[in-house]
């Protein structure tokens, strides 16, 4: 008996829309075992994760406020991915997004300036997230560098820069030694939508970019460029799209919105710079991305899907002290079955059962 | 030589291999579908059909790269079961294919070594190659570099690699594909002789004037199925191609009239040097065509088409605005998008991966090349109906089968997607269009359309660059033919004037005129 991959000749349009659904099912069927070894009730702990969070207004709130980034995020990213190159680099530039930011706001700390300062704040993260995002793409346009490795690099440059700004330079004198801002002045933050709820109007603004990227990939000539760069380098240069002129620019879009993802984060839910101003949304971000299959609806629907980890995490700590690590292995897992369900849309799995021609194998 | 020999005098041997209901299913598609073939000892025997018939799937399952779904193969009258080539290889069946697996950078012994077993030492094996090679009159270097070698001489290298195993059948596919007409003949007497000695051969191929003069018998495929078995030399050509094709096929017409006009395209001295380190140098490259006239360019591959079509296109752009000039315009330093907008148009020798993008809807490869010059894009939006439109009109005038409106480029055949590149281009009534191998890997009917659909473009005052490997086809559509060699270009010949032996002589790099003789290029 063999399992054998066939060539489909078209892809399959339900597979691929199907193909996240039967990824998650085996993620969940492996956390399933997962629990069970670590000597949980699979049913009460998957309650936990993918349940309760599902049932009350704050963590529904919460949720969509941890998928905002996420979201934002992913649609960069899901540029690039779609012309084929590789920033892994995210969560450098949404840190970078998140001091440039900040330095406005430190600067007019106190001060009677007005209500500019949000605007410019928000512009400040998007350009500074995008020129941090450029070094990578500058460097494989040019030199051949590789993106992958030059993006994911300066992430840990990124780290200890805002590491140093908040021991050093920007410390709130007041603050007790903690490395961190002072809390911004309220022109400095980003306002809530419902006064005493949790949603800001960075969940506003990651809507409307979801709606920009769904138009510009699916309507303009520039978002084809992307598409068929990355699918057929070759035709694309005969149809007349320069891919390096393409890098730079799919590169400039993730940076800058990874980087205003930053600035949102920190100016909104968290209200001051310090370390650990994200538990690793720029790399969620890419199973975001891959989960919602390159496509903006999709990314939201995943980043929705993955919030719901992060807060059915926590809650799972405290409710029954499975270790928040289970978060990360869950997204790990789920992000290998996505990459593996992948494989058919294009191919379908055929079983060929054993065959008389096994009896005399040995002509 | 001895005549067809009618099956009776046979009657007492065994066939040297057999297939019986031989079937290879892909899914629900029958890419073999039940064939009987018998190849009989010292025979030549031809397997004849177009692109698609199932030749390349029934010699794989000969040669052990294809387990059948059905059927069974009996080999000097016992049953044969091969779990791969290596068990084909044991039994002494050695093949030949098309495209060749050499590593470039390895001298000709170490590419043979690589497939042999390893057991002689490799200065024996190098001698014996010297020695086999010298034998058949297939010379060889064993000591020279593969990049350095013309594809007729890489070619001997696959050919030598499989008569040093000593084998008692060889199957060849499409060996002349690559070939000038004096090297084709060089390798008609070559197999001649291997038929003398005892050998079979199972020769695959389309040309039918080929098979005609070499083959004891042929096996017409198609559609997966075997039509039948006959004796070439009692056969004519055109009832050949009638059992191949299933029908009769069109001629096509020349429309009554052609005039040429003013010079649309024109290259001056083009010199360019390759991206690639063992890619051609373009030398001094001129010509110039008119429109409403045909330009054949010959050549065997490899020898700067690719390179031309580079540089006329854009896709690499020269330096100097002036060394290309398109309806007019200095073009040489235009990318492709512009020299599209000054009415240039191209169709590339891959269908996918370089004219279409292969998972990508029909309508949206309308979009690739019509972006610039036609209504598609509207202020950076794409007008989705424009682009459906161009795939509609492209599918009614040039006959594109297709299983929905707008499907991806991949899953057409070879002849329906070459069918809508061409109408895609030609929908935009360019003023030049360059084209390379325009029926390559094309089954008859579409070829028919598509060398058509050029020749009434010229009518209408298009200038038509053709860049081909089959003589036949720019016999049938170009006015000149000129030859490239090297990465330099002929003089062109009027088509009338362009004998099967001139062309060959060029494309062999001999000049026609004696005074200047070719420059020994070897790196």
């Amino acid at each position: 008996m063999q399992l054998v991959l066939e060539k489909r000749a078209e892809r399959s349009t339900t597979i691929a829309l199907v193909s996240p659904l039967i990824a998650i099912g085996l993620t969940i069927v492996t956390m399933s075992i997962l629990f069970l070894a670590l000597g949980k009730n699979p049913i009460s702990a998957l309650a936990v994760y993918f349940i309760t969070p599902l049932t009350d207004s704050y963590s529904l709130q919460e949720i969509a406020v941890k998928a905002a980034p996420l979201v934002m995020i992913a649609i960069g990213l899901s540029m690039c991915y779609l012309a084929n190159v590789w920033n892994i680099g995210a969560e450098g530039q949404f840190l970078v997004g998140a001091v440039a930011g900040s330095w406005i706001a430190v600067k007019t700390q106190g001060t009677d300036a007005g209500v500019w300062v949000l605007p410019a704040m928000l512009l400040m993260g998007a350009v500074a997230g995008a020129l941090y995002a450029l070094i990578p793409a500058i460097c494989k346009v040019r030199f051949g560098a590789s993106e992958i490795l030059v993006s994911l690099m300066l992430v840990y440059v990124a780290e200890l820069f805002l590491d140093y700004l908040v021991r050093g330079p920007w410390r709130d004198p007041a603050g007790f030694n903690f490395p961190t801002t002072a809390e911004f002045d309220p022109v400095a933050t980003v306002p809530l939508i419902v006064e005493g709820g949790r949603l800001h109007l960075g969940v506003v603004i990651t809507l409307i970019v979801v709606a920009s990227a769904a138009v510009l990939l699916g309507r303009t000539i520039k978002g084809f460029e992307i598409r068929v760069v990355g699918a057929a380098p070759r035709a694309a240069r005969f149809g007349g799209f320069r891919s390096n002129r393409l890098i730079l620019l799919t590169f400039a879009i993730s940076g800058a919105l990874a980087g205003l993802a930053g600035i949102i984060e920190v100016a909104g839910p968290i209200g001051h710079l310090q370390p650990g101003i994200s538990p690793g949304y720029g790399f969620t971000a890419i199973i975001v991305a891959f989960l919602g299959r390159l496509n903006p609806v999709g990314i939201l629907i995943a980043g929705l899907f993955l919030a719901l980890t992060f807060i059915g995490g926590e809650q799972a700590q405290i409710a029954m002290k499975i270790p928040l690590d289970m978060t990360k292995v869950f997204q790990g897992i789920l992000l290998f079955y996505v990459l593996a369900c992948d494989s058919l849309i294009l191919y379908r799995i055929k079983l060929i059962l054993p065959q008389r021609k096994a009896a005399d194998g040995t002509a | 030589m001895l005549d067809p020999t009618p099956p009776d005098p046979r009657a007492g041997q065994t066939p040297l291999l057999q297939t019986i209901g031989l079937t290879k299913r892909y899914g629900s598609f029958l890419a073999n579908d039940s064939i009987d073939i018998e190849i009989w000892p010292q025979e030549i025997h031809a397997l004849l059909g177009e692109n698609g018939a199932g030749k390349s799937t029934l010699v794989k399952t000969i040669y052990g790269l294809i387990q059948p779904s059905e059927g069974e193969m009996l080999w000097q009258g016992e049953k044969m079961v091969l779990s791969g080539p290596h068990d084909a290889r044991a039994r002494g069946i050695g093949m030949v294919f098309q495209h060749f697996s050499l590593f470039d950078n390895l001298t000709v012994a170490e590419n043979v070594a690589l497939g042999l077993d390893g057991k002689e030492s490799f200065k024996d094996m190098s001698a014996r190659l010297e020695e086999v090679s010298h034998v058949y009159g297939l010379p060889l270097d064993p000591k020279r570099e593969v990049w350095q070698l013309s594809v007729g001489e890489r070619q001997r290298i696959e050919i030598v690699r499989v008569l040093m195993q000593n084998p008692k059948f060889l199957i060849l596919d499409e060996p002349t594909a690559v070939l000038t007409p004096q090297e084709a003949d060089q390798l008609f007497i070559v197999l001649d002789r291997l038929k003398s000695e005892g050998r079979s051969i199972l020769y695959i191929s389309h040309k039918l004037d080929e098979v005609k003069r070499l083959c004891d018998t042929a096996t017409i495929l198609r559609g997966g199925k075997k039509i039948s078995t006959c004796i070439p030399h009692e056969e004519t050509a055109a009832s050949l191609a009638r059992m191949m094709v299933g029908a009769d096929i069109q001629q096509v017409k020349a429309r009554a009239g052609r005039q040429t006009t003013v010079p649309r395209l024109v290259v001056n001295d083009l010199n360019l040097d390759p991206d690639d380190p063992h890619g051609v140098h373009l030398r001094g490259i001129s010509l110039e065509l008119k429109g409403g006239e045909i330009l054949g360019i010959a050549g065997v591959a490899g020898n700067g088409q690719d390179e031309l079509f580079a540089a006329l296109s854009g896709e690499r752009p020269a330096q100097d605005p002036g060394t290309i000039v398109i309806d007019g315009h200095a073009a040489g330093h235009l990318s492709i998008t512009n020299r599209r907008k000054l009415g240039a148009a191209f169709v590339p020798e891959e269908r996918l991966g370089h004219g279409t993008a292969p998972r990508m809807r029909l309508s949206e490869n309308a979009l690739l090349t019509g972006h610039a010059a036609s209504g598609m894009v509207q202020h950076g939006f794409i007008n989705t109906a424009a682009t459906l439109s161009t795939v509609d009109r492209a599918t009614k005038a040039f006959d594109v089968r297709k299983a929905k409106r707008d499907p991806e480029a991949a899953s057409l055949s070879g002849g329906n997607l070459q069918k809508f590149i061409v109408g895609r281009e030609i929908l935009r009534n360019p003023v030049v269009l360059v084209v390379s191998q325009p029926t390559w890997g094309v089954d008859a009917g579409a070829a028919a359309v598509i060398r058509q659909a050029l020749l009434d473009l010229a009518a209408e005052g298009c200038a038509i660059l053709v860049t081909s490997q089959d003589l036949d086809e720019l016999a049938e559509i170009a006015d000149r033919i000129a030859v490239m060699f090297h990465g330099r270009l002929s003089e062109p010949l009027a088509t009338a004037d362009a004998s099967r032996e001139k062309l060959g002589l060029l494309m062999g790099g001999s000049s026609l005129t004696p005074k200047e003789p070719h420059d020994a290029v070897g790196a």
